[in-house]
């Protein structure tokens, strides 16, 4: 009834998107961004769940990732803020390379 | 039939639009495409029979973490260069594609609420067992849900404190 199997398939494609995205930007902005992909993606993946059983705790779980991805972000940025302040830049190798020196 | 049509509509938009948060130069574009992507994974939810769950990531996602987001994108980029680049005029070529996401996402909307395809309706899985589940099944997860947003607003408070002193070199963090 639902396209559960191609909502698993989509979850799936991108998660490997946020993956992608973590490994190829150097930015840690980018970073932030592709871990939320990530969790969204796994929310999907849950909801699909929920859908193909039929109960509704895959949805609860939803729920649960929400608070879990507005935390990170709040706490993500605020670090992102304090690098950006001491080191003047947000490429992860140019910060690699202040903290060897 | 016609809800797989949505999706894979949906899905498309979704799968393209997080395709262009990875590629485009500029961070505010990445982030506006990201919450195209969002509403796109929203609708796809709305084709599994989560309405609520629609609402939610378009409200919470969309509308709180990614404009926080936005915010902080917007604070940091703060160079001569890019603040010149940010009074120009968005060229045309960069609004064809958000425009048409957003054109994709907005016929499907329109065609759930004229009635043209069915609203996906499951018992088990309706508005109602969902707040059930929530606060029966699940009331511990509530509670340490709300532990979670206690302990980030806490973080980001001390955190931006600290980022908002003068100088950082003796609050070690």
């Amino acid at each position: 009834m639902f396209p559960a199997n191609e909502a698993l398939v989509l979850s799936t494609i991108l998660f490997s998107l946020g993956v992608i995205a973590f490994i190829v930007r150097r930015n840690l902005l980018y970073t932030l961004m592709s871990v939320e992909i990530m969790l969204n993606a796994a929310g999907l993946a849950f909801v699909a769940g929920s859908a193909i059983h039929g109960q509704p705790d895959g949805q609860v779980f939803f729920m649960f990732i929400l608070p879990v991805a507005a935390a990170e972000v709040a706490i993500g940025l605020a670090l992102a803020l304090l690098i950006f302040k001491r080191c003047k830049t947000l490429d992860l190798w140019a910060i690699a390379r202040i903290k060897e020196e | 039939m016609t809800l797989l049509i949505m999706f894979y509509m949906a899905a498309f938009v979704a799968v393209a639009s997080t395709a262009a948060v990875i590629f485009s130069k500029n961070p505010v574009y990445s982030v506006i495409y990201l919450i195209i992507s969002l509403f796109a994974v929203a609708m796809v939810f709305y084709t599994l029979g989560a309405p609520f769950l629609a609402m939610a990531e378009i409200i919470i996602y969309a509308g709180a973490i990614m404009v926080l987001f936005l915010f902080v994108v917007m604070m940091l980029n703060l160079g001569q260069k890019r603040v010149d680049e940010d009074l120009q005029p968005p060229s045309g070529k960069a609004l064809i594609l958000p425009l048409a996401f957003t054109a994709v996402l907005a016929l499907l909307t329109i065609l759930a609420l004229a009635g043209a395809v069915p609203t996906p309706h499951a018992v088990a899985t309706s508005t109602n067992s969902l707040g059930k589940a929530l606060f029966d099944k699940h009331f511990l997860g509530v509670k340490l849900a709300a532990f979670i947003l206690l302990v980030g607003s806490i973080g980001g408070m001390h955190l931006g404190r600290a980022a908002s002193t003068p100088d950082t070199k003796e609050t070690h963090i």
